[in-house]
């Protein structure tokens, strides 16, 4: 049996008297492209602003390949191998696309703070940036501030900052969110491609993306997961029909 | 592709070199031309006030951070030089003068070590508060540590120390301008360095998307403890170097008007580029000494010209300089220039204008003898008579007008120029 990356125990949330996730369990295979998908207001974005650090579990203990990570601050959990896009395009605008991938470098190639390297003479930091550009078809914009990038190609420079640092597990939230079909296609065909070999866990809300992408499914209602299955078997499933996916895919 | 090629980086480091060989031959002869006290006085202030600023735009420029209280480091590496100077001279520490600085640097650092790690968790209202509440705590308590600050007189010394490293003496003016000068080029290149350095990188990510640095692995509050004590530790040198060029400190210096001084004179250079506080301390300071001879109103065009800034060109005259840049390389900048100058003309009469009426005001309200005749430009008329009065509502409402109109040519050259520069990328 295949190795678990990313386990989530019993998981709460709540903020004040609202519970936002009532006990969610969750195990994440080693090299497994997992989607979360449910309603508005389901809880998804919630559920990764918890894995990542950014609000505190109320309840519940994550793991990440055994060591526990509940309530670690965001910048150790990303340390430890961990990385996320949010769905408001969330970069550095008054930076180059090519700064923002390289800010992604600095942690893991272990320059920490330093003030005594020039960044621009270290040779290694400079071409794993520019490969990484080339990875995410952006050398053409290199020199160009992010915040001046068309919205898909923000959204493909998110991915890019995600990705940079060589995380294991990646933590993608809506990626296609707010593109025409053209790019939808072209954002799955690239995340495809960077996250071989990788963990994936993605938020979706377009269908086609999450079935064309996912090896297994989570569906989150109300701040509980209700089923986790194969695609097929979750396009099947009468409570998921029920609850989220209604009719027009129930062709089973 | 992905390795900068050789030749380009070879051209880098000529450039490097002309920039830096030229800045140090510049400062090396400006003496020669401007010899007078006064305007040695004047470099040397200036040149105090570069360093300060730049350390200044550490923190607005890079690192986001506005700062009511960097004074605090400036007048605190004051204070430290200025009792390290007197243990010198007392054979107590040996320390020759030109290191001295260096000293007022280290104080600075430390100060900005523990109030860094105090203020910096967040930026935008709570460090801005909380930098004016330090600026206030250190100069509330400069009056209640007399041994330290020297209560209400400060501390002197005497700059003519026993040990130098060089044949100076410091007794004269031009000697203590190179020092200066020596400090201005060392803080400034490793200053420019530091921001091509991971932290100085950090610094602008920090400053802007907060909410994203911790998830490409990095402490914000770490990296702005770092950014704000390296700037507090070129504050001091620059407070240092103030030290030693007016043989005097006191409380005033730590106090909210210095740190609204920089703020303001970095925001007017233009925080958006690493020159842009250069371009401010000069003119500031500039107006300081010059126009405060001339008339008592200058604070009051001070403040209009920081307002104008912030309304017009929030990114301050480095920016109203870089915008021509690709004009410039695109040759197409000559249309542009026409139409500054016509623009020029108005802009003159409505100054004029304007200067006219606020000094008949402040003659009216300030002297002490307002029933005396005035001068503007060796003129000589009485505030009370409507002749001036008339002259300078005329030619503000004329020179509005026709600056209104100009602004249209402005536009329409800027037009022009970014067509031509489409053809011409498009051309090529």
């Amino acid at each position: 049996m295949t190795q678990v990356v990313l386990e989530l125990i019993d998981i709460h949330k709540s903020f004040g008297s609202s519970k936002i996730i009532n006990g969610v369990d969750l195990a994440i295979q080693d090299g497994e492209r997992h989607a979360i998908i449910g309603p508005n207001g389901a809880g998804k974005s919630t559920l990764f602003n918890l894995i990542s650090g950014l609000y505190e579990v109320s309840k519940g203990n994550i793991k990440l390949r055994g060591h526990s990570i509940t309530n670690l601050a965001p910048h150790q959990i990303n340390r430890l191998g961990l990385s996320r896009s949010f769905q408001v395009t969330n970069i550095f605008p008054k930076m180059s696309v090519f700064e923002n991938i390289r800010c992604a470098l600095l942690w893991p190639l272990k320059y920490k703070y330093s003030f005594w390297h020039h960044c621009s003479y270290r040779q290694e930091l400079n071409q794993k940036a520019d490969e990484l550009l080339e990875k995410i078809n952006m050398a053409d914009r290199r020199d160009i501030a992010a915040g001046e990038l068309a919205y898909a190609e923000q959204r493909a420079l998110e991915i890019g900052v995600t990705i940079a640092g060589g995380a294991e597990v990646i933590l993608l939230d809506e990626p296609t969110a707010g593109m025409s079909h053209s790019e939808t296609d072209r954002a799955v065909e690239l995340i495809r491609s960077v996250t071989e070999d990788k963990t994936l866990v993605v938020v979706e809300h377009d269908m086609g993306v999450v079935f064309n992408l996912a090896d297994r499914i989570s569906v989150l209602v109300y701040g509980e997961i209700i089923a986790t299955d194969t695609p097929d078997n979750i396009r099947c499933n009468a409570d998921v029909q029920e609850a989220y996916l209604g009719e027009e895919v129930a062709s089973c | 592709m992905s390795n900068i090629p050789k030749k380009h980086v070879t051209n880098k480091w000529w450039a490097a070199l002309a920039v830096w060989g030229s800045a140090i031959l510049f400062l090396a002869l400006l003496p020669i031309p401007f010899r007078s006290g006064f305007m040695l006085s004047m470099l040397s202030e200036i040149g105090i006030m570069i360093i300060f600023a730049l350390s200044y735009n550490m923190l607005l420029g890079q690192g986001g951070l506005l700062s009511f209280g960097h004074a605090v480091y400036f007048g605190l590496g004051g204070f430290i030089t200025m009792h390290a100077l007197n243990f010198v001279n007392d054979g107590v520490l040996p320390l020759p003068l030109e290191a001295l600085p260096l000293v007022g640097g280290l104080g600075g650092l430390f100060f900005g070590i523990v109030f860094g790690y105090v203020s910096t968790r967040r930026a935008g209202t709570p460090f801005a508060l909380i930098s004016l509440g330090i600026g206030e705590l250190i100069a509330s308590s400069s009056l209640m540590l007399p041994s330290f600050f020297g209560g209400e007189e400060g501390i002197s010394g005497d700059r003519m120390a026993e040990i130098t490293l060089t044949p100076f003496g410091f007794g004269q003016q031009i000697e203590v301008y190179y020092l200066i000068a020596f400090w201005v080029l060392v803080s400034t290149g490793l200053m420019y360095l530091l921001t091509q350095t991971p932290l100085g990188r950090m610094a602008n990510a920090v400053r802007d998307n907060p909410e994203r640095t911790p998830f490409v692995g990095y402490n914000t509050h770490i990296v702005r403890t770092i950014q704000f004590s390296l700037a507090a530790f070129f504050a001091g040198i620059a407070g240092g170097l103030f030290a030693i060029n007016y043989e005097i400190v006191t409380a005033e210096v730590v106090g909210a008007i210095p740190s609204a001084n920089v703020l303001m004179m970095t925001y007017i250079g233009g925080t958006g580029f690493f020159f842009g506080p250069i371009l401010g301390a000069i003119l500031i300071t500039l107006m300081e000494l010059m126009l405060s001879n001339i008339t008592h109103a200058w604070v009051l065009y001070y403040g209009l010209m920081f307002i104008a800034m912030i309304l017009w060109a929030p990114g301050g005259l480095a920016s109203l300089i870089m915008m021509h840049k690709p004009l410039w390389q695109g040759r197409v900048i000559g249309g542009v220039l026409k139409a500054y100058a016509i623009m020029a003309a108005p802009v003159v009469i409505l100054f004029l204008g304007c200067m006219i009426l606020i000094e008949i005001n402040y003659h009216l309200s300030l002297s002490i003898k307002p029933e005396d005749p005035m001068h503007i430009f060796g003129i000589e008329f009485y505030a009370q008579s409507i002749w001036p009065w008339l002259v300078s509502i005329v030619l503000s409402i004329g020179g509005l007008i026709f600056f209104l109109k100009s602004r249209k040519i402005v536009s329409r050259a800027w037009k022009t120029a970014g067509n031509q520069l489409k053809q011409k990328d498009s051309g090529s």
